[in-house]
């Protein structure tokens, strides 16, 4: 029987699913205590404002994970957010440019600078992090070029897509960045799990050797993880504008890391080629409910959640490495053991 | 002609010729640049003299990640280290209005470059220990470090009134130069003098350039790793107690702000490759010299701080270019116009291989 | 057999410096499964690479089935129909069974990827190579054996019509390795063209009908199996003509090992790794690791040396039982080792020659007892003087120097550590003749002059023989036959390593 119980252990453990269900018990685990704590947690609409106030980070979480997932990076994400915001602002304030066009073009942009990081990190072998993180000056940097100030946006069209609230029910009621954080959420899983190219990233991140050597087109999806990364930063970025209606060289400020500790918390491997989409929803909206925790606590500083997170972060890590480890020396015997069976 | 190539091919060329280039710029630009008075008190004072006070804590940051970036290592938690390092200094301090310490200002020091060696002992453990990426370990500390450095300041910025802790940043009275500097020298005697009469430079470089034969050689790699780890931490905790000494404050938001891409900046400017192996701390201290005139140049023409990093962020990518031997390959290639583009899905990851396994 | 297959005339590949194939034929028919042997640095993953579209060549023609073909990618290899299965199995332990023999070929439903006819077909092709698992499941959940099955897959379900097997038995046993060949043989009677590597002497007789030998790069012969002795072969790849073999055997004064024993290895083995080993090496003496090319030479060194831990048995050292987990702890056993794969194993390219040679010795005498300058260059100095290192200047980069001259600077690291166990791998290889001997006397000088215990791997034969005193034969990571004194020559040595019937 014991050793039964250790085999299914070991099952467990080594199931590639095995953080996306720590995270959802972790989840399930603090909102219970959030319930016991507040009385106000019981209220649906508590659930419905993880999906509002989170829209964003759920959004370039989807992006940074296809960069994870090819064993890469992308720091730029909170600074392309910030920048997205404050062309946004600039745009709608200072010129008369209709809003479709605005967005448009603050996306595009996101795709650019995706598209010149994916290329200068796989035309000339230069490290993702460099290159990400000279990208987050950069664009930050630019962020404060364009104005140092804070832009309101007040816009009326805008400011109606942003107020807009779409009822759930009866129980409750969810905001247009809601929606198209599900629907990117949805895609992100379709192109991930049913496309050559989402299956194609997988092998480029377990190994990239072998993925040349079958022939998969290495080098384009290289780049590509790089765009939809810079495409999701922007988009995240339009949402965040709406919740902020503002632009400001602050907004997304350590974004970053909310993303990649997110990813990590919801079953992303750091080495690559391990990821499951709605192991991402999980992390962020565990990060949700952190803040909400704090929020309804009211005497904690909002910093306490960057700390936890780290931690949190920081201890998904430590599983990943150990459980890795634990993996290889298992497989190194697993030619043996096969025999003996 | 000789001579010539002789002086560009040295590793100190770059950082000198950029650092060239910004003095003659502000001489031209900026009225009564190379002046220096002397106060009534015996203080030296001028914009050269300036330069070198702001820019001793990026020196003394650079020395610390210098030997990181040679293990192939990166820190960029080093911003968050220093606000966590001014935090706790000035916490211990206090911001007494009657200009008091609360505690003894040694022990204050002590415990704010303490605090950033625990800083550099944790990261230090997850990437030798744990084998993080070091991008990674050090991102989180870099994002709730700053969180860190709010609870000890308890969400205020707590300015210190008590004399002698401005002394860091400016000068003791009765020196003619800033005590930044001497700091600054103090911490590039230690190196050298770790350099020169322990064996911990060459086990860095070798760990860089080829960890496998290193281990072969009996090196305990894991170890070395720690170590330059803990010495980045070390590094950014008496940065942190001379920020906040030079606005007399901890400002939790803003201290150390962006300095860990000016330390990377001027170590890649200095000669060592940020893909690791060989360093160069001259070239680290003079690229430090350099971005920090950089800086002063910037503030001078009226980029705001916010801005600057954009200028600072295409430095970096063309240092790294520079640095790229696809790029060298594909540049000499244009230079003899044989039109090869960069390499397509075939060669992408034989090239490496390619010879040795003949 | 049938048709003609495959056809490869005058093939040529040139690296920088290195020729490494030199007018290479081969020829391969249908329902054919055809050897390729030879040593390290002959040429077959090289030849191999040239027809699987990894390298381009510099020379020849390749023909598939009469049509000419100059494949310029492993995909374009793979449209020819010609499919490979490397060693390191080239799959991807994060994606499932089924993914991995479909990648970039899935079946599609609307244009979405239908995972269940994926799974279907994976599994049907699984059956008919006599494999029955689940194909939802990761990778990494089976072992290297039905690992290689997967490979195999694939290869086949991408309609191939030429398989590549790349030592495929490397990590398998016995029983794993029959069910791979019987595998085999239902592929050959499908009528496939298979290209089989293997340095497993007693595997190849077992399966294949051709042998096709290379050496430096250059095309030694093809011989049907069953008319070539396994003695002839073994003298066909190490270059040896039999007959002028007897004359090699006159030695210099080798050294006489003392009765004293340094190191006892009793019993040890390592998973994966070695299978046993039990070995006394005396002072003063000169041993040598003979066999073939993945025999258990290298890792037998590298247990000494603690770059592995022995699984079982003990090692003792001076008659203490000691715990060799790390380089480190070896070293203070006055143990050194110099590697086989000098640019991964042993050079630090961009330091200097002293830095290198000093290294191992600093090491030693760790961070804070940092060695003076002086003593550097006087120690670097000696070094390169001793063993006629050329140097401009011994501040030179290691990297600028000539392999031979790099692994001197290797050796001299080691000898700088003055031990009393010195275990060289493959020391002359790639090196000029002059220095091989320069390196083969000195090991035979350290032993007798200094009573030092030189451990000496090498693949050329004649080197070993003029050096020991005492040859541990290898064979499959077995230990098979201890010779030394006068039964020292090339042909009983040949023949332990051959075995069977010779």
């Amino acid at each position: 029987m014991n050793s039964k119980l250790r085999k299914l252990l070991n099952e467990a453990i080594s199931s590639q699913y095995f953080s996306f269900f720590v995270t959802v018990i972790l989840f399930l685990v603090l909102y219970a205590v959030g319930i016991m704590t507040y009385k106000g947690f019981m209220r649906p609409q508590v659930f419905f404002n993880l999906f509002i106030d989170n829209a964003a980070l759920i959004i370039v979480t989807i992006g940074i994970t296809f960069t994870l997932l090819t064993g890469g990076i992308d720091l730029s994400v909170g600074a392309v957010v910030a920048l997205s915001c404050m062309i946004l602002a600039s745009l709608l304030q200072n010129t008369g440019v209709p809003v479709p066009v605005a967005v448009l073009a603050v996306l595009l942009l996101g795709i650019f600078i995706g598209g010149v990081q994916g290329y200068l990190i796989t035309a000339f072998n230069m490290q993702p992090f460099i290159v990400t993180l000279a990208g987050m000056f950069f664009c930050r940097g630019l962020t404060a070029v364009i104005s140092r100030e804070t832009i309101s946006i007040t816009n009326d069209f805008y400011v109606s897509i942003a107020s807009e609230r779409i009822d759930i029910f009866g129980l409750g009621f969810i905001s247009i960045g809601a929606v198209v954080a599900l629907l990117s959420l949805f895609i992100a899983a379709i192109v991930l799990k049913y496309t050559k190219f989402g299956r194609t990233i997988f092998a480029l991140g377990g190994n990239a050797a072998s993925a040349s050597l079958m022939g998969l087109p290495v080098f384009k999806t290289r780049i590509m993880v790089y765009v939809i990364s810079g495409f999701c930063a922007a988009l995240g970025g339009v949402v965040y504008s709406w919740i902020m209606l503002s632009g400001y060289t602050l907004h997304g400020l350590g974004m970053e890391m909310d993303a990649i500790a997110s990813s990590v918390i919801g079953g992303t491997l750091l080495t690559g080629g391990v990821g499951f989409i709605p192991g991402t929803l999980f992390g962020v909206l565990i990060q949700g409910v952190i803040l909400t925790f704090i929020t309804f606590q009211g005497t904690l500083s909002a910093w306490w959640t960057k700390i936890v997170v780290g931690a949190l972060l920081c201890i998904f890590i430590i599983m990943q490495a150990l459980i890795t480890e634990r993996k290889s020396k298992l497989s190194s015997k697993s030619s043996i053991e096969a025999a003996k069976q | 002609m000789e001579t010539l190539k002789k002086i560009t091919a040295s590793p100190l060329f770059l950082p000198l010729f950029a650092l060239a280039v910004l003095l003659i710029f502000n001489i031209i630009f900026v009225d009564g640049f190379l002046t220096i008075e002397m106060t009534d008190d015996g203080r030296l004072y001028g914009r050269l003299i300036d330069i070198l006070n702001r820019s001793s804590s990026l020196i003394i940051l650079s020395l610390g990640m210098t030997f990181v970036i040679a293990t192939s290592g990166i820190d960029i938690s080093v911003g968050s280290v220093i606000a966590i390092s001014s935090a706790v200094c000035c916490t211990l301090i206090g911001g007494s209005g009657d200009g008091t310490a609360e505690y003894p200002m040694i022990l204050a020091m002590l415990a704010a470059v303490l605090a950033g060696v625990l800083c550099g002992v944790w990261n230090g453990l997850l990437v030798a220990k744990f084998k993080i990426q070091p991008v990674v370990a050090t991102l989180i500390l870099m994002t709730a470090g700053r969180g860190i450095a709010q609870l000890i300041t308890e969400g205020q910025i707590i300015t210190v009134y008590y004399k002698p802790f401005a002394y860091i940043g400016s000068s003791i009275p009765g020196n003619i130069l800033p005590t930044t500097i001497f700091i600054a020298i103090a911490m590039i005697l230690l190196v050298t003098f770790i350099i020169k009469k322990t064996s911990i430079g060459l086990f860095v470089q070798s760990v860089g350039i080829n960890s496998t034969a290193s281990r072969f050689t009996g090196i305990n790699v894991t170890f070395v790793i720690f170590l330059v780890y803990a010495f980045s931490g070390f590094c950014a905790g008496v940065s942190g107690l001379i920020e906040s000494s030079l606005i007399r404050a901890a400002d939790a938001n803003n201290a150390g702000l962006n300095m860990e891409m000016d330390a990377i900046l001027a170590v890649a400017l200095g000669g060592t490759l940020l893909s690791g192996g060989k360093f160069n701390i001259g070239g680290s201290v003079i690229g430090a010299i350099t971005i920090q005139t950089l800086t002063t140049t910037m503030y001078a023409l009226g980029v705001s701080s916010e801005q600057l990093p954009v200028i600072k962020a295409v430095a970096v990518i063309i240092l790294c270019l520079m640095q790229s031997s696809k790029f060298r390959i594909m540049f000499n290639n244009w230079k003899s116009r044989n039109k090869v583009g960069p390499q397509g899905e075939k060669n992408f990851l034989m090239d490496e291989k390619a010879v040795n396994k003949a | 057999m049938g048709d003609l297959l495959l056809e490869m005339r005058q093939i040529d590949k040139v690296f920088p410096g290195v020729k490494a194939l030199s007018g290479v034929d081969f020829t391969l028919r249908s329902g054919e499964i055809h050897s390729i042997m030879g040593e390290n640095g002959a040429g077959k993953s090289t030849l191999i690479k040239v027809l699987t579209g990894v390298y381009p060549r510099d020379g020849g023609s390749i023909y598939m089935e009469g049509k000419p073909i100059a494949p310029r990618t492993p995909k374009e290899a793979q449209e020819e129909g010609i499919s490979t299965v490397y060693q390191e199995v080239n799959l991807c332990a994060n994606l499932t069974v089924a993914e991995n023999i479909f990648i970039g070929r899935q079946p599609t439903k609307h244009g979405f990827i239908d995972w269940k006819q994926m799974n279907t077909r994976a599994q049907e092709l699984l059956q008919k190579l006599n494999v029955d698992i689940d194909v939802t499941k990761t990778l990494d959940h089976y072992s290297v054996a039905i690992q290689q099955m997967i490979a195999i897959a694939r290869s086949v379900d991408v309609s191939a019509k030429i398989l590549i097997l790349d030592e495929p038995t490397s990590s398998l046993d016995e029983q794993e390795t029959q069910k791979l060949f019987t595998v085999i043989r239902r592929l050959k009677k499908q009528g496939m063209g298979i290209i089989f590597i293997s340095h497993f002497l007693e595997q190849i007789y077992d399966l294949c009908e051709k042998i096709t030998i290379l050496r430096n790069g250059e095309l030694v012969g093809t011989y049907d199996v069953a008319k070539l002795p396994r003695v002839e072969l073994i003298a066909k790849m190490i270059g040896k003509d039999l007959s002028a073999l007897k004359d090699f055997d006159k030695s210099e004064e080798k050294s006489v090992p003392s009765a004293e024993v340094f190191l006892d290895a009793k019993n040890i083995s390592c998973i994966g790794k070695l299978n046993h080993m039990d070995v006394k090496i005396h002072k003063g003496e000169v041993m040598g690791f003979a066999g073939l090319l993945g025999s258990g030479r290298t890792e037998t060194a590298e247990l000494l040396f603690g770059i592995n831990k022995i699984t079982a048995g003990e090692i003792v050292v001076n008659g203490i039982k000691m715990s060799l987990d790390e380089p480190m702890k070896a070293m203070q056993q006055k143990i050194a080792f110099c590697p086989e794969d000098r640019k991964q194993q042993g050079v630090i390219g961009d330091l200097s020659v002293r830095e290198n040679i000093i290294l191992a010795l600093q090491a030693k005498d760790g961070i804070f007892h940092h060695i003076p300058l002086k003593e550097q260059i006087i120690i670097a100095d000696d070094c390169i003087k001793l063993l006629n290192i050329k140097v401009s200047d011994r501040e030179q980069l290691i990297k600028n120097l000539s392999g031979g001259n790099q692994q001197k600077a290797i050796i001299a690291r080691w000898l700088a550590t003055n031990p009393e166990l010195l275990i060289l791998d493959e020391p002359t290889r790639g090196i000029d003749v002059g220095t091989k001997n320069e390196i083969q006397k000195m090991a035979v000088t350290l032993a007798k002059q200094k009573g030092m215990a030189v451990v000496f791997i090498s693949s050329e034969m004649d080197e070993m023989i003029r050096t020991c005193s005492k040859l541990i034969v290898l064979r499959d990571r077995n230990k098979v036959a201890e010779i030394e004194g006068d039964a020292i020559s090339s042909e009983n040595v040949m023949r332990a390593i051959a075995g069977g019937d010779a």
